[in-house]
Formats: structure tokens, C-alpha cells, sequence
């Protein structure tokens, strides 16, 4: 059989994308486009006076302009899935009312005869502006002042408490008690290709095509229809290539129900290509919290309770999971460890920026930092090793099911062989012996540790605002080809491979036999999509259980060609027998190859007097139907939707070295070793890359990122000339490995690992500049932590 | 006001009008339909439209294509030869040296222009020879072994 599952098999999707050959939305190109372009606010927070277009009208190559006023009674309201008690969801319409709320909302839309002359055109749109204060500071905003929608009367769009266990009993019975502001700061997550839609409409069949760079085709779908009023099943959306996402594509945007609704009234295909500048003004941000931590311990480092108040910098609007990302920081405050009581209390603000959303790790991020940063604290004070604090805490390895403190119930873990092998590999006792001797010589050498978990493969239905399960049809057309057709919508985490992986060992078929295809709505059955690492954990089980019954098809078919009792047939190496028979491992036997096979008419299944047959020849005799058992449905597929019982929880140990330069005050990373556990693993060469890549974005947060508002709302990092990313020559050698705790919760086993990264490096990052300059008696440092901050530490 | 270029693409000479303001990347992109040149930011820090223009690797949004008239273009869809993959899209391929491809061809020809210029760079070479390409997606830990995949293909 077959053996393709937890090798590192290279991947099938990339031949078309090294090649320069794969289509991303912009590259595809269909006869009559017109260009749309953005009139986009230049203020944060201000009243439209009025909006003069006629001169762009005139312009050359110009269609059409649609302004706010076009739109307010055709499109619905940007879409905000969150529902959470006393939620304000303010009226999000695609195109700016009355008022402005943050730089880069859409006033008018430019429609031209190419991207040049919509451009240009942009320039001939005069907008008359009554600007009013911003509203920036998240603090300030809970406070009241200016109120930013004037009709709620303050700027708080909700509060909320959650926790287990009397936190001011356990506080108060604490040894100690450590109290800390944190600044988790906004990121833009800058997929490399920006968002993109192009969308074409033909009035005579009433059908509508919107081709999107997204996470979630089939919900987009759903959206997009109630938002522009057109049927569900007349509305088809298609993920091409996706340059990159990192849940800022898992959203529905005003640009998508625009465009499909332009292609409407003009008749035409419409297309939006995303600037980078409209990219970092207007795709969402991610993180923005302010908060404040507390955490007891005992005088022995056992800790008692941890409180996080916490401010939520929401934005002006709420996008599809805005208010909802505060929630997954309080569900993970337990992090890797037994604390009997937790609190977070969120306060959700209105702030005149863009909205925050899920940005990779997705308020997971921001739980691990707290959760980290304060393990941190109460080592400082306890004068114990940051390790050991740590290992103290953790539940045992026969502890699992862990409920936690946050109301969940950890499906399984061995965190203490994680952080051992992370010890292990870095020889944890000398490198704090060279720390000790160079701290003698006046070097400035610090070692941070990170003991994460988090909470992935998003998730029971139960739990999620529009189900949370996923799908896959599983079919072998006539000539024995594979076609897995399945509802996630992977962008580069690799899926056409892994789930290929798992199609091909189930089927005993060759992985090249295997096509997997995903992102479009009129082929795939309704899934769910791409995000919270849960496309291989929930998509791949569905592609598994689907497969499984696939087979109990195959296998009552096989017995009935071969003449056998079906309890008699097996199946193994991709083949049906009376009795086992050897195989050599990966032979798949394709019926008819291509080319020859008869023209105009399918073989006839050759069965007759045979003692075997490939699962191939049964989908052949399953699809000619000539010679089935009775009450056999002719054909050979099978669709199952899978409903997870759980989330699945990941985790692991990152253990930091870094230098500080006295003179310069740069962060040098000596070390990086990351041991990770995200179950079993289909392919390890991907989740290295995704681990790889979740780490370098951590460094990107902890040392370069941060979206910058001035005090009047303007976006001051709006071009990667000032919004910095960590660069090939920024980061260190990644020594990476893996413990392997198998999932309960799925049947493959696996856990996830897109955000792990993310998750658990930036406190490991941040704890390591801390431990370098604490002779300095620094105890935090919030990000990005700069240079110039370190410099003045050193020189104050 | 348009120009006429003349311009050699991936060996084939192309002759056409165009407005003087269009870029290098739009010509290539939308006049020629060679779409595996990407566009990432705007401001030339992403390295996403890097093409080899006589010889060197430069990126195609800061060019004129009335700039590139008599010059000869290599784009990433000109490195395949007789059906064979270029050593550094094969490095990319073996190494997991990408994930969502989007800067996977700006990423390739400045890798190219690596090991042109120094056959067998270190990693630290390696890195700084990228730092006009952003990736998002893998770190770029498997991009430098990529690049050292090739490196040691091309010179055996």
C-alpha cells in the first residue's frame, strides 16, 4: 500500500506557480473589462459636504462613477457575524453616507475603460470634507469625548466578562500578586498579494461570477447574495490562486458586493485590483489590544489566578469577526497551565480606524503573550528559572482531558517532553552558564522561553458563528483518475498535496492519480473555508470519512464481481481480494490509459474470472453499471460533511538566545529552537514552512510591525516604506522539532499548525530582550521593541 | 504621444506602441499577457515584478517600458528550456521554497542573480542577496536552501 502520509513529499501545486503559470485574480483576463478604482477618504473622522464627479465624467475612458448615495438602498451592509450579548453593529454601507469614519473607507467608485484612465480620474473627484476630532487612543475612546456613531451615545460597542473560579478570592490569597499594562500593537498582515475581486455578470441567464482572492468562497457566496439581493444559486464566487491571506482574506468586503454589483448594472466584467497603500488602509488589521494583567502565585511558583482587563481596539466598523476576536484571547488565559481562576473582562471600542479581524493566531496571539509574559513576571520576582515556573504549572500528561479555568477542555498534551526536548536541543544548563559568564564580561545575552498552546481547527458548529465543520466529495471518474473536491480553501498552506497524501493511502492509488480541487463555488459542494488551522484537522477528516464510505461502496461492488461473499473481500495496496495478495507499495493501475482507450464508448470492465481487482476497475464496473449488485446507486463517490467534537489544542516550546549590541542597541538572534506538537503530521516539510513562516511574522511583531495612526486618525505607516516586515537578512536559522501527541478529536489525528508560529514566539522574542537587559531591572518591554527603546534603556 | 519599443522578451522580439507612463511590469503584464510577473506594493520594496533586464535583476515597476526599448527581458516564464526546469525553480520546488507563490518569481530571478555573481554564496550571502524580495509566507529559511539547492546544481 501506498505510503504517503507523514512523508515530506514535495508539492503538486508548485510546477505551475515556479513556472509563473498560475492565475491569481488579476491574471485573469476576460475580453470588455472595465477598471475600478477607489475615491477613498483622506480624513479619519469627518462629514461629507458633497461630492462633485462631473468633471471626472468627463474624463477620458471614464463609464461610470457610483457614489454613496447609488448604493444605499441596493446593497445591504457589510456583514458582521459576531453575536454577542448587547452587541452596537453600526451600518456598514459598501460606499461612505453621510459621514467618514476612518482614512480609507470608500467614497466613490471609478469605473473605466482601463486601470490608467481610473486612476486618473480618481484626481478629477472633488469631496468636500467637515473634518471632526479623531478618535485613536483606545483608552480614551472608552472614556466617551468625541463619539464616533453618534446614535450609540458612547464608543463602546461591548463589554463583556468570562471566566471560571473566584478570581478576587484567588487573588487575595495569593503570596503574590504582579501586575502589568500590555500594548499588543496593530499589525497589517500584508499578504503579499492584495485583495482583488473581478466579477461578471450575464443578464441573460441572470448569473453572476465573482472571482475573489478569499478564504471562504461559499460563505462569501451566501454574503454576497443577501448583500446585492440575487439568488443564491445564481451567484457563483471562485478562489483562483491566492497570494497569501493570513485570515485577512476571511472576510466579506465592501469592494466584493460592489464590483458584483457594478457587473450587474453595466453588464460588463468589473475588476478591482488592491493597491498596497488600499491594502494597508483598508484590508483589516489585526491584534490592537490594550490591557492589563494580573497574576497570584504562591511563594513556591504554583499560580493561583490570572485577571485580564482588556481594551479592544475595534475600529470604526466591525468586519465579519471583529468583536469576536477579543473572545479567543479570553478563552485561551489558561494557557499551558493549571489556574484554578480566570477572568477577562473586554471592553470592545470604537476607534476612527479600520476594523481589526482575524490576523493570523487571531486573538490567540494576544492570550499566549499575556499568559507568557506574566509567567515571566512572576519568575522575576520569584528569582526562579522561567522554565521551571513554568513546568511547575503545566498539567500532567495523564491529566488530559485539561478543563481549564476559560471553559475549556484541552483535548491532549505532553507540554513537559515538549519544553524537555526544547531544553535539550538548546543544552538549556550551559547556555545559562555562557549567559552567567557573559554577563561578567558586560555582554548583554538574554534566553526567553515560550510553553504555548493553542486553540485550533476552528471549530464545533456549537462554537462558531456560521458552522464550523467542514466538507469533501470524494470520486474515481471511469478512468480511475481521483477527483477530491473539498470545501476548505487552502492559499498556500499546501492542501492540494496533504489531502492528496490522505486520498492516496486510503485508495491505495498513486498521488499523481489524485486531483484535489477547491475555492469554487459551482464545482464544490458548500464548505466552510481556510482559517484557525483547521483546514487539514477538519477538511482532511472529511476527505478521510469520505473515502471510508466511498469504500463500502467499492468493497459491496468488488464481492459482487468477484463472486465472493463481501465479508471474504479485503482491500489493501489499492485492491480488492478473496485473500490478501502482495503489492508492491505505491503501484496504482490506472484502467485505461490515456490514449487508449477506444474512442467514443468506455471499455468494458474486464472482471470476469479475475481473483482481484484494483479499486480502480470497481469504480469502472460502478460507473458502465452493467453488472452491479442490486439496489446499487450507479457511480462511484461519496460527500461527507465533518462535525468536529472539539477544538483541537497544539502547542509547544520556543526557546530564544539573543545578543543586545551596548553601542547600538540592535537585537541580535543568537539561537532559535522551536519544538512544536501538532499532532500527527501528513507532511512534515509543510508544516516546517508553516511553522518557519508563523515564526518570522512573530519576529516581524516583536521587533519591526506596527500600524501607526497620528493623533488625527492618519495612517503614518501607509506604504511598506514605513510599515517595516522582517526581511531574509532580519532573521536567524530556525532549528526546529517536533513532539507528535496525536488529536482525539479527529480521526487523522492531527491538530493544526498555521498559527503555531504566530502563537508561540512572540513572548519567547520579547522574554528573551527582557532577560538581556535585566540587569538593567527592566521587567517588560512592549512591541515592536525598537533599537532606540533598548538604546536608552542601556544609556539612561 | 505613444512611443513605439522594441523589445526582446524571453527571445522573442516584440514591437508595440505605448503610452510613455507605462510601466515595464504593465507592458510585460498586459500588453504581452506574461502574467507570472506579480505586482506586491507600489513602492519597489517588494521585490514581487523583479525580471532580468540585460543581465541584471531589476524590478519591473520602476521601469519605463519606453526605458526598456532595445533591451532583452527574461521573465519567469522564459527560465524553462526544452521542457526542463531551471535549477532554481527545481530548488524552490525540492526545498519547500514557497508557499503562496506570489513572490516566488521576483523571488527566483533575484536568486538567479545570486549565484550568477558568486557561485557558491554563504547563507549570510544568500540572505542579503534577497533583501529586495519580501516573502510573507515561509520565512524564507527554505528559499535559502533552495537557493543553495540550485547553487550546488548549477555548479556540479
Amino acid at each position: 500500500m501506498a505510503n504517503y502520509v507523514g512523508q515530506r513529499i514535495k508539492r503538486t501545486e508548485d510546477p505551475r506557480l515556479i513556472k509563473g503559470l498560475a492565475h491569481y485574480v488579476d491574471d485573469i483576463r476576460l475580453p470588455d473589462t472595465l477598471q475600478v478604482a477607489f475615491v477613498r477618504s483622506v480624513y479619519a473622522h469627518a462629514r461629507i459636504s458633497s461630492i462633485d464627479t462631473s468633471e471626472a465624467l468627463k474624463a477620458p475612458g471614464v463609464v461610470a462613477i457610483y457614489t454613496g448615495k447609488d448604493i444605499a438602498n441596493k446593497i445591504g451592509p457589510v456583514p458582521c457575524a459576531s453575536a454577542l450579548p448587547g452587541l452596537k453593529v453600526p451600518d456598514y454601507r459598501v460606499l461612505a453616507q453621510d459621514k467618514i469614519y476612518f482614512v480609507g473607507q470608500p467614497i466613490a467608485a471609478v469605473v473605466a475603460e482601463d486601470a490608467y484612465a481610473a486612476r486618473d480620474a480618481l484626481d478629477l473627484v472633488t469631496v468636500d470634507y467637515e473634518d471632526l476630532p479623531a478618535v485613536v487612543d483606545v483608552e480614551e475612546a472608552a472614556k466617551g469625548g468625541t463619539i464616533i456613531h453618534e446614535s450609540f451615545g458612547d464608543n463602546i460597542a461591548y463589554k463583556l466578562t468570562a471566566g471560571e473560579g473566584d478570581i478576587d478570592a484567588a487573588l487575595a490569597a495569593s503570596d503574590h500578586v504582579l501586575k502589568q499594562r500590555l500594548v499588543h500593537q496593530r499589525l497589517a498582515p500584508i499578504a503579499m498579494e492584495g485583495r482583488g475581486v473581478l466579477a461578471r455578470y450575464f443578464p441573460g441567464e441572470e448569473e453572476l461570477t465573482v472571482w475573489s482572492s478569499t478564504q471562504i468562497p461559499h460563505l462569501l457566496r451566501t454574503q454576497l447574495a443577501l448583500m446585492i439581493g440575487i439568488p443564491e444559486n445564481k451567484l457563483r464566487v471562485i478562489t483562483p490562486e491566492v497570494g497569501g491571506a493570513f485570515g485577512s482574506k476571511l472576510n466579506v468586503y465592501a469592494e466584493e458586493a460592489l464590483l458584483g454589483w457594478i457587473s450587474m448594472q453595466l453588464g460588463k466584467p468589473v475588476k478591482w485590483i488592491e493597491g498596497r497603500r488600499e491594502n494597508i488602509q483598508s484590508t483589516i488589521h489585526g491584534r490592537g489590544q490594550v490591557g492589563y494583567v494580573e497574576i497570584g502565585c504562591k511563594n513556591n511558583g504554583t499560580i493561583t489566578g490570572l485577571r485580564y482587563n482588556v481594551f479592544a481596539d475595534l475600529g470604526a466598523y466591525h468586519q465579519l469577526l471583529t468583536p469576536a476576536i477579543p473572545t479567543l484571547t479570553g478563552l485561551m488565559l489558561s494557557g499551558a497551565y493549571r489556574i484554578p481562576a480566570i477572568q477577562i473582562n473586554v471592553t470592545g471600542c470604537f476607534t476612527n480606524k479600520m476594523a481589526t479581524d482575524a490576523y493570523r493566531g487571531a486573538g490567540r496571539p494576544e492570550a499566549t503573550y499575556v499568559v507568557e509574559r506574566a509567567m515571566d513576571l512572576v519568575a522575576a520576582e520569584l528569582g526562579m528559572d522561567p522554565a521551571e515556573v513554568r513546568r511547575k504549572n503545566f498539567p500532567a500528561a495523564n491529566e488530559f482531558p485539561f478543563h481549564t479555568a476559560t471553559g475549556l477542555d484541552y483535548d491532549s498534551g505532553n507540554y513537559e517532553a515538549a519544553l524537555n526536548k526544547a531544553q535539550e536541543i538548546i543544552d538549556y544548563p550551559a547556555l545559562r552558564a555562557e549567559q552567567k559568564r557573559a554577563r561578567e564580561e558586560g555582554r548583554l545575552l538574554g534566553i526567553g522561553i515560550s510553553t504555548y498552546v493553542e486553540i485550533c481547527a476552528l471549530g464545533p458548529s456549537q462554537a462558531m458563528p456560521a458552522g464550523g465543520w467542514e466538507s469533501a466529495t470524494v470520486r474515481i471518474e471511469p478512468t480511475g483518475k481521483v477527483t477530491v473536491l473539498t470545501g476548505a480553501s487552502p492559499h498556500g498552506q499546501g492542501q492540494e498535496t496533504s489531502f492528496a497524501q490522505i486520498a492516496a493511502d486510503e485508495l491505495g492509488v498513486d498521488l499523481n492519480d489524485v486531483t484535489v480541487i477547491h475555492g469554487d463555488t459551482g464545482v464544490v459542494q458548500y464548505g466552510i473555508g481556510t482559517f484557525g488551522s483547521r483546514a487539514t484537522a477538519v477538511g482532511g477528516t472529511a476527505v478521510l470519512v469520505a473515502i471510508q464510505k466511498l469504500k463500502e461502496k467499492a468493497n459491496k461492488i468488488a464481492a459482487h464481481l468477484l463472486k465472493a461473499d463481501a465479508s471474504r473481500i479485503s482491500f489493501a495496496g489499492g485492491r480488492y481480494s478473496c485473500a490478501p495478495i502482495a503489492v508492491a507499495a505505491g503501484a496504482s493501475e490506472p484502467v485505461m490509459p490515456v490514449g487508449e482507450a477506444p474512442a467514443g464508448a468506455l471499455p468494458e470492465a474486464d472482471t470476469d474470472g479475475k481473483s482481484s481487482l484494483t479499486i480502480q476497475d470497481v469504480a469502472l464496473a460502478a460507473h458502465i453499471a452493467k453488472d452491479l449488485p442490486p439496489d446499487t446507486e450507479p457511480g462511484l463517490s461519496a460527500t461527507y460533511f465533518f462535525e468536529p467534537k472539539n477544538f483541537t489544542f497544539p502547542f509547544g516550546t520556543h526557546i530564544v538566545v539573543v545578543e543586545i549590541d551596548r553601542e547600538t542597541g540592535d537585537i541580535n538572534f543568537l539561537r532559535y529552537v522551536a519544538v512544536d506538537d501538532c499532532g500527527k503530521v501528513i507532511n512534515p516539510l509543510l508544516v516546517d514552512g508553516q511553522i518557519q513562516g508563523g515564526i518570522v511574522q512573530s519576529i516581524g511583531q516583536a521587533l519591526y510591525e506596527e500600524v501607526v495612526y497620528d493623533e488625527q486618525g492618519q495612517l503614518i505607516t501607509g506604504s511598506l516604506m514605513d510599515y517595516a516586515l522582517p526581511r531574509a537578512m532580519h532573521v536567524p536559522w530556525l532549528e526546529l522539532d517536533r513532539t507528535e501527541t496525536p488529536s482525539p478529536v479527529n480521526p487523522l489525528g492531527v491538530k493544526g499548525v498555521g498559527e503555531a508560529g504566530t502563537i508561540g514566539a512572540t513572548p519567547a522574542i520579547v522574554g528573551a530582550i527582557v532577560d538581556a537587559l535585566s540587569p538593567f531591572g527592566v521587567k517588560h518591554l512592549d512591541m515592536p521593541v525598537k533599537p532606540e527603546a533598548v538604546w536608552r534603556i542601556i544609556n539612561a | 504621444m505613444k512611443k513605439a519599443i522594441s523589445i526582446s522578451v524571453n527571445g522573442v522580439s516584440q514591437q508595440h506602441e505605448v503610452e510613455p507612463r507605462l510601466l515595464l511590469v504593465h507592458y510585460l503584464r498586459d500588453v504581452l499577457g506574461l502574467t507570472g510577473t506579480h505586482i506586491g506594493c507600489e513602492t519597489s520594496l517588494c521585490g514581487a515584478c523583479t525580471i532580468m533586464l540585460d543581465g541584471q535583476a531589476v524590478k519591473s515597476c520602476t521601469v519605463l517600458a519606453v526605458q526598456a526599448n532595445g533591451a532583452e527581458v527574461t521573465t519567469i516564464e522564459g527560465l524553462v528550456k526544452n521542457g526542463e526546469l531551471h535549477p532554481m525553480q527545481e530548488g524552490f520546488w525540492e526545498r519547500h521554497g514557497l508557499q503562496c507563490g506570489y513572490c516566488t518569481p521576483g523571488m527566483i530571478m533575484a536568486a538567479n542573480q545570486i549565484i550568477d555573481r558568486n557561485a557558491s554564496p554563504s547563507r549570510e550571502e544568500i540572505r542579503h542577496g534577497l533583501e529586495g524580495n519580501l516573502c510573507r509566507c515561509t520565512g524564507y529559511q527554505h528559499i535559502v536552501e533552495a537557493v543553495e539547492h540550485a547553487a550546488k546544481k548549477s555548479t556540479v
